[in-house]
């Protein structure tokens, strides 16, 4: 019979449900399914997606894990040396660089951290991080003019770290600075990202 | 031959290659569908190329932070063919980013979203913002001290979302500061992540377009009525439609070879961008600026007053994205014809005229201090005493001509000097130069009396000639 068959010569396997009501029920004559086959149906497609998400979960949670949880990882606070006292003349600011606390091997020169740092007294330093509190971008030390001033957009900021002119809305960060046995030691931190 | 046809016949047959690809190919699309409908598939084939590409690059191409430099050193130097590779690549990604703007600009403008597309537009949307993410992190890919300083600045950026924002600084640099994870991530973004994701909704966006038919050149006076509009568009297409293969094809066809000979050509001719240093957090000597589609943006950040600034950085991009999504639902019947829609033309011209005027301000970056100014020549000194003299080398050399323009030398960033001994006296200047003023700093800590003397003494002979 044709209103049964809409795929061309297949039969339609689409299930019907038993009305129980006589009237009509004659007419679908090819497949009338049982109350309790519908029930059964409808416990083996929940069965499937239960399935189905257990399965999604078993493959994603590792996944996922292994993504976010290097950022749970606390990254130690470690002193790194940028070099002898005597090599720093006093008033003077020059860049620094330092390797990051937790490097991984193949970083290269990206696990590389700049700073700019002055000499203040005997044993005194003070170190400012080379990011514009702007957006990020590394400010430069114009000695003449004694004034950083980044490239990005135009933030310039006093030899002391606060600001002189354009969009930063705070002043440069600070390293923490030590001397140890002679030696120049900045604490390492993280970029600084949040205005304060 | 005849094995060859009986070979296909019998994979056609098992396969149902024609039967199904057969329908779809020739599907009937509007005779009206002409050159104005040629920026989608001209995206798709934008696409196809960047695949391609892409994949070649990545035979040599090392994600490492510290060995990406030196692998796109040897597919830039290291053959010819590998130089006129990256250079398809890149102005492949700058064809995807032109045609998938005009693509949305002319179903905006033809009113294609309404009713019964706007699905399509919807996924259209999402492919837009997709593609935008492929150009920045394809840019960072790029991994010299440039990229290294844009995601900075898309960290900066991430961290000015409440709650969210420093976790997202975080997660977008890959740890506490730069480093070897950074690349690490935005190669999985760039090669699998935002690819698999443009792969399912261009699949997704396709079937729409089958679903709905293509829709025709606007009309004044035939709008958009829900009620009617699908059994209407059918009883036409029945009647005056032709089928996309050959009839619409051969269009996009001329249009996908004139683009990709353009990309071969300015690969072969101009080449890929030159790296810049290599990337090393610690140089500062970097001039950060984003590649030509968001420099638009760089330019807003710097002009934007601080207090706004982080509503914009935060808000612009969420409005973008709800005006884009609330386009269809806003608008869903009427008028599809641009003459009757000027609200839609004027979006459109002032989207395209911000961006060009913005794009070459960033390109100026008058806002930047001219780092690499030189003393000022000696036929703007003609005539000047001994004190003026040294003035002039004091305007230099303490870093006024970063910011401070004279005759044809020096930055944009403040106002210029060529006549301002006609403008202000010498009370004014010294006031100002020791107190600053907006947007300029305080020289009071930096300048002695004698220096700012000589400074002054120079300034007064700059005066209307």
């Amino acid at each position: 019979m044709a209103p049964e068959q809409v795929n061309g010569d297949r039969p339609d396997l689409r299930p019907r449900v038993d009305e129980g009501t006589a009237a009509g029920a004659s007419e679908l004559p090819l497949r009338v399914i049982p109350g309790a086959e519908i029930r059964r149906r409808e416990m083996l497609a929940r069965l499937a997606l239960a399935l189905a998400g257990i399965t999604t979960a078993m493959v994603a949670a590792p996944v996922v894990g292994f993504v976010v949880a290097p950022m749970f990882k606390p990254v130690p606070r470690l002193w790194r040396p940028v070099g002898r006292v005597e090599e720093f003349k006093l008033g003077e600011t020059v860049l620094v660089h330092f390797e990051d606390p937790s490097p991984v091997p193949w970083a290269g020169v990206t696990a590389r951290t700049g700073a700019w740092l002055r000499r203040t007294g005997d044993a005194s330093f003070e170190c400012f991080a080379i990011n514009c509190r702007h957006l990020g971008c590394p400010v430069r030390w114009v000695p003449e003019a004694e004034l950083f001033m980044c490239p990005c957009h135009g933030g310039v900021y006093y030899k002391d770290g606060t600001v002189a002119a354009g969009p930063p809305p705070e002043p440069l960060h600070r390293y923490r600075v030590r001397v140890s046995d002679g030696t120049v030691e900045i604490e390492t931190a993280p970029l600084p990202l949040t205005i304060q | 031959m005849k094995i060859l046809r009986r070979a296909w016949g019998w994979l056609d047959d098992r396969a149902g290659i024609s039967e199904t690809l057969g329908p779809m190919a020739t599907h009937l699309v509007p005779r009206s569908a002409k050159w104005w409908y040629v920026f989608g598939s001209a995206t798709l084939c934008a696409f196809i190329v960047q695949v391609t590409t892409g994949i070649g690059l990545a035979f040599a191409y090392v994600p490492s932070g510290g060995e990406a430099y030196a692998s796109l050193q040897a597919i830039t130097d290291g053959s010819r063919i590998g130089h006129v590779l990256r250079g398809m690549h890149y102005f492949g990604a700058s064809a995807m980013v032109v045609m998938v703007v005009l693509h949305l600009a002319q179903v905006f403008l033809h009113g294609s979203y309404k009713y019964p597309r706007e699905l399509n537009w919807l996924t259209g949307v999402v492919l837009f913002f997709m593609v935008l993410g492929m150009a920045f992190t394809g840019q960072l890919l790029r991994w010299d001290a440039n990229a290294v300083w844009s995601v900075v600045v898309a960290a900066e950026q991430a961290d000015r979302l409440p709650w969210l924002g420093p976790a997202l600084g975080r997660f977008i640099i890959g740890g506490e500061t730069i480093g070897g994870a950074t690349l690490s991530r935005f190669f999985v973004l760039h090669v699998f992540l935002i690819p698999a994701g443009i792969f399912a909704f261009i699949g997704l966006h396709l079937w729409l377009v089958l679903r709905h038919g293509v829709s025709e050149m606007p009309r004044p006076g035939h709008p958009v009525d829900p009620a009617t509009y699908v059994q209407r568009y059918e009883r036409r297409i029945r009647r005056t439609g032709v089928p996309f293969w050959p009839v619409a094809a051969w269009r996009d066809m001329v249009v996908a070879t004139l683009m990709v000979g353009t990309i071969l050509v300015l690969a072969v001719t101009l080449g890929p961008p030159a790296l810049d240093q290599p990337p090393d957090p610690s140089a500062v000597n970097a001039n950060p600026a984003p590649d030509w589609y968001l420099l638009f943006y760089f330019a807003v950040l710097a002009l934007l007053p601080p207090w706004l600034e982080s509503w914009v950085i935060i808000g612009a991009p969420l409005l973008l994205i709800v005006a884009l999504i609330a386009v269809p639902f806003v608008s869903n019947r009427g008028e599809r014809a641009p003459s009757r829609r000027p609200w839609a033309i004027a979006i459109v011209v002032v989207a395209a005229v911000g961006f060009v005027s913005l794009t070459i301000l960033g390109v100026k970056e008058p806002w930047s201090p001219d780092f690499g100014v030189q003393p000022l020549p000696a036929e703007v000194l003609v005539g000047l005493d001994p004190r003026a003299t040294e003035g002039a080398a004091l305007v230099h050399a303490k870093g006024c001509l970063y910011c401070h323009h004279i005759d044809g030398h020096g930055g944009f960033r403040g106002p210029e000097l060529s006549t301002i001994g006609t403008l202000l006296t010498r009370d004014q200047m010294i006031i100002r130069i020791m107190n600053g003023g907006t947007n300029m700093p305080s020289f009071a800590g930096t300048l002695d009396d004698d220096q700012l003397a000589r400074i002054v003494d120079f300034l007064l002979t700059r005066r209307v000639r």
